[in-house]
């Protein structure tokens, strides 16, 4: 095998060679100005079939992979996004297609032949001025639209909002929502413990712990039409919270808090008739580099048609605090630990 | 003296050289240490240099730049073959392939890639290739090569700093070779190398000796970066000859000259960063680390900022793809100028907008931490400026296309890869006002779309503007010609291929699909792109067999390639040209030329040649520039 191969090198080798002698013989042969010549406008020919071919494999390419694109934006903040974002494709498509065009057909159309006179024209300040400034013009809308956006996107969240924690560690997601108090207690990484206090929640300085409720596989529970406020964080290096069909990211930064908000708008079940895929469902990518298992670190998004839905979920949830401890002598933080999740992408693939 | 500036419009910088031909001996003190032509011209009794001194530890800049072109040459084939090796993964992830475990060994057991190793690829893939190859490979060659040549002087300021900046990058190589072989793998936390991920050592295998030493050479590097860069400013600014005022100067040189400036301002940003990092890892110190609970214990460290590196990182980061840009973008200017027969078009907004963009290439850097938990308000800031960094890369642009319009096109190698790096920098470039903008970066970061635009502006770019130059300057530095035919071949088989593989990346990562992955499978909204994914494999791998194309011309070339006769081959204006077809040490065996003109008089000269040489005096009546 490895003898076949390093054969083909070989050869390849040798052909390479050959054709660079071919060629210098026959350059020798017809002369050299002639071979000059000939090749140049081989080469003006090719440079436009290039921006022919080019143009249209590229239209060709994009009509043809839009039905394996995302769907629509499943958050109402993504909406604005995807009308943004339609708007800079027209825009730079059409400076692509006029600058694209005009190199490759500068360069064809002036090709160096026998008659052809090079027009001496160093400099022209008014057109300096028109390419500096309409650029510019240009820019300062697409600045306006975009901080627009931003400001909009990273505005406070409402009041209303769910409120969830979102946690990042190697390599899988934790999620906590607050319980009948409606609020998260704090939480101390020194308090962390992989068998029963994955998050660190501080049971003795903040009861408003006790009724959290953890969620080690990933899955996050939201409501349609409700605006949820995720709190990010990281337990060990950063990780990044990616909700490609929410169109929003943000890094889980140990020793930092960060937080989104928006509005699902299309609950999951909605989801799996718009793409006509019964397995359609909504995912949490790690979008930061945090180690072997990184593409492995997948959670889900399970957005709820009513309240309701999500309320009858909820019940059947139990708060980590009487998972853990009711039940057990009192004494938190045994010294051995359970293996820890790993790899959650893997469990799903699995089923 | 007032009788030899009679020529020199307003230059103040042309002053610092008295402007006599004493000069030529006043601004080389070594020349005493040094040997060669510039010696044995004045009648010196001299031996030949012993061969290390002559080969190995050589001062000469066209020399050193030889060095610096040949192992950056190395690096580029060793980054591809990695490039080669993980996209076989990505483009058949559940196959099988007995040629990675020949290469690999055990980081491919049984012919497939194990995600540790798939990481520690790509962080070496990305670091070759932005440091070893695009900065130190390209402005170390054509800094070395062109800035003596074209300003007109004898060597470098200093070439003994030159040397020794040629030694430290050696070095940096050196340990980064090694550093792929240590037992827990290379370096694998991105060419970027986040903390916490690359400060702690139990958060991934190649956070431990790999990490050491891609530190240690990455130090090492940056060392190596500032010994050069000084050298290259100091250079351009002293050692002009006669006539050479900054107006008048390539825009080679002024590119070149940026390019320094930027390393020399924001590498040593970089070794702090770094410094930092060295010290959170070995003594317990938390700049950058703070609430970690890892491995089943609780760090001690509380306070530091993982932020703070990044900010560190991406002061160096961003301004980085400028001093991997604007070689090129020197280069190109110079070969479509010739090549066209044409002057450049605007050459002072050319400058401008280096200007511009070396400025502005400072006030930009967070726009690759919009969604790292930034003050929105400061990300705000970085939108308008990156946006604004558009505007002298579209001045640039259309001063290309109006440079080639009505022109007297020769396509030449050179001239192809000149009008391929235009294409690519249109194209990545606009892809580039996606990314600034913050409002749509908040879904596209960390994507392929990401990978897809800065392999288009910076990878392949720069690249096709360090081809173009290699395929310019190959007669000067070898005395030969490189093969039409291959070359041409090379040509077209790199820029088709390198659309095919990045173009194609954009929609996936407008589909969300994260970069650093080493597997999609499992995922319900990327795993649609496997097909696609192996059509940007194969095109990858004819890619690289291109590469060997341009390799055996390359090498062939320098022994066997055709004899240049014509001192100036490509009828060009600039001051290079005017040394012998083989120049020695010392460049110009005579005195140095005297220059007269700026460097792009593609006009006719009275005497039925289409250009005019810097060094051919004023005719009556004509204006000088
Ligand atoms: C044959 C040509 C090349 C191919 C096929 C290629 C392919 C890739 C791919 C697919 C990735 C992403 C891997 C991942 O995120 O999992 C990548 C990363 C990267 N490439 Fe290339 N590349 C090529 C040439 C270059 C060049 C010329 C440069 C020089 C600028 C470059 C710089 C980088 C960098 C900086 C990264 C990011 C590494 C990181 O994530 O830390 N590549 N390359
Ligand atoms: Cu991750
Ligand atoms: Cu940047």
């Amino acid at each position: 095998m490895s003898f076949i191969i390093f054969a083909l090198v070989a050869l390849f080798f040798v052909i390479i060679y050959q054709i660079a002698k071919a060629s210098e013989y026959a350059t020798t042969l017809r002369g050299e100005d002639k071979v000059r010549a000939s090749t140049n406008k081989l080469m003006a020919w090719l440079l436009l079939a290039f921006l022919v071919l080019g143009m249209y494999a590229a239209w060709h390419f994009h009509e043809s992979i839009l039905d394996k694109m995302l769907p629509v934006s499943a958050s109402a903040e993504g909406r604005e996004y995807d009308s943004m974002f339609k708007a800079t494709i027209i825009l730079t498509g059409i400076v692509f297609f006029i600058t694209q065009t005009l190199l490759f057909w500068f360069a064809f159309r002036y090709q160096s032949t026998e008659k052809r006179k090079p027009y001496f024209y160093p400099h022209n300040n008014k057109l300096e001025l028109l390419w500096t400034t309409i650029p510019a013009i240009v820019m300062a809308v697409l600045v306006m639209v975009g901080l627009k956006n931003w400001f909009l996107m990273t505005s406070p969240a409402p009041a209303s909002a769910q409120v969830v924690e979102i946690v990042g560690k190697q390599f899988n997601w934790l999620i906590r929502y607050p319980g009948a108090d409606g609020e998260l207690g704090r939480r101390n990484f020194r308090l962390i413990n992989d068998a029963n206090n994955v998050l660190g929640l501080d049971y003795k300085g903040d009861p408003r712990n006790l009724d959290d409720v953890v969620n080690q596989s990933g899955e996050l529970h939201i409501v349609k039409g409700r605006p949820v406020k995720l709190i990010i964080g990281s337990r060990d290096v950063i990780h990044d919270v990616g909700l490609p069909h929410f169109r929003y990211k943000m890094d889980a930064v140990p020793g930092i808090t960060t937080t989104i908000w928006f509005t699902p708008t299309v609950s999951t079940e909605e989801m799996k008739k718009i793409t006509k895929n019964p397995n359609f469902v909504y995912e949490i990518s790690c979008d930061q580099l945090c180690g072997k298992g990184h593409y492995s670190m997948r959670g889900t998004v399970i957005v709820h048609d009513t309240q309701e839905e999500f309320n009858e979920w909820m019940r059947k949830q139990t708060p980590d605090y009487v998972t853990n401890f009711a039940n057990k002598p009192a004494s938190p933080a045994p010294a051995n630990q359970a293996a820890p999740v790993t790899d959650s992408a893997k469990k799903t693939a699995m089923k | 003296m007032s009788t030899q500036n009679e020529h020199i419009v307003i230059d103040g910088p042309n002053l610092v050289h008295g402007g006599t031909s004493e000069v030529d001996h006043n601004v080389h003190p070594n020349d005493r240490d040094r040997h060669g032509a510039d010696d044995a011209l004045h009648g010196h009794a001299h031996h030949e240099p012993h061969f290390i001194f002559k080969y190995i530890f050589s001062q000469d800049h066209k020399y050193i730049a030889k060095q610096f072109l040949i192992t950056g040459m190395v690096w580029a084939i060793i980054g591809a073959l990695m490039s080669v090796f993980f996209r076989l993964q990505l483009g058949w992830p559940d196959k099988n392939f007995a040629i990675l475990e020949t290469f690999l060994g055990h980081w491919a057991k049984g012919g497939k890639l194990s995600p540790e190793f798939y990481y520690a690829l790509v962080t070496m893939h990305g670091t070759i290739l932005i440091f070893f190859v695009l900065t130190a490979g390209l402005s170390g060659t054509f800094a070395n090569f062109l800035i003596p040549l074209q300003v007109g002087a004898r060597d470098m300021a200093s070439p003994f700093m030159n040397m020794l900046s040629y030694w430290f990058f050696f070095t940096a190589s050196v340990v980064m070779f090694c550093s792929l072989f240590v037992q827990t793998g290379p370096a694998s936390g991105g060419w970027t190398s986040y903390p916490p991920l690359s400060a702690i050592r139990e958060a991934s295998l190649g956070s431990g000796t790999g990490m050491d030493l891609w530190l240690i050479a990455m130090a090492l590097f940056v060392v190596s970066t500032l010994l050069g860069g000084l050298n290259y400013v100091s250079t351009v600014l002293n050692m002009r000859t006669k006539g050479m005022s900054m107006t008048r100067l390539p825009l080679t040189v002024w590119a070149l000259f940026f390019t320094a400036i930027i390393g020399i301002l924001s590498f040593p940003v970089l070794l702090s960063g770094f410094v930092l990092l060295i010290f959170d890892r070995n003594f317990g110190t938390s700049f950058y680390l703070s609430e970690i609970f890892i491995n089943g214990r609780a760090l001690p460290h509380v306070g530091g900022s993982p932020i703070l590196y990044q900010h560190l990182f991406w002061f160096l980061g961003h301004p980085e793809v400028y001093i991997i840009m604007l070689p090129g973008m020197g280069i190109a200017s110079e070969i479509l100028s010739t090549n066209s027969r044409k002057p450049i078009f605007g050459y002072f907004a050319m400058v401008i907008s280096l200007v511009g963009i070396t400025v502005l290439s400072f006030l930009v850097w967070a726009h690759h931490m919009f969604v790292s938990g930034m003050s929105p308000f400061l990300g705000s800031i970085f939108v308008l400026m990156t946006l604004l960094i558009a505007v002298p890369s579209a001045v640039k642009t259309f001063n290309w296309l109006t440079t080639i319009w009505r022109g007297k096109l020769r396509f030449n190698v050179p001239m192809m890869f000149a009008i391929g790096f235009v294409s690519m920098f249109i194209s990545g470039g606009l892809t580039g006002i996606f990314l600034g903008n913050s409002a749509l970066d908040i879904h596209l970061h960390d994507t392929y779309f990401v990978i897809a635009h800065f392999h288009l502006v910076m990878g392949v770019s720069a690249f096709m503007g360090m081809f173009a130059g290699i395929y310019h300057w190959f007669p000067k530095m070898f005395g030969r010609q490189m093969n039409n035919t291959l070359g041409y071949i090379h040509f077209w088989l790199t820029f088709i291929g390198a659309y095919l593989i990045f173009w194609p990346m954009h929609y996936e990562g407008i589909a969300g699909m994260p970069r650093r992955y080493f597997d999609y499978s499992a995922w319900e909204s990327f795993k649609q792109f496997e097909s696609l994914n192996s059509f940007i494999s194969i095109c990858a791998i004819v890619t690289f067999f291109a590469q060997l194309i341009f390799l055996v011309n390359f090498f062939a070339s320098i022994w066997k390639g055709k004899k240049v006769t014509d001192p100036n081959p490509w009828g060009s204006t600039t001051l290079e040209w005017t040394t012998p077809i083989k120049p020695g040490h010392g460049n110009w065996p005579g005195e140095i030329p005297t220059v007269y003109r700026w460097a792009y008089d593609y006009k006719d000269d009275g005497n039925g040649n289409d250009f005019v040489p810097q060094n051919v005096p004023l005719r009556e009546g004509e204006e000088a520039h």
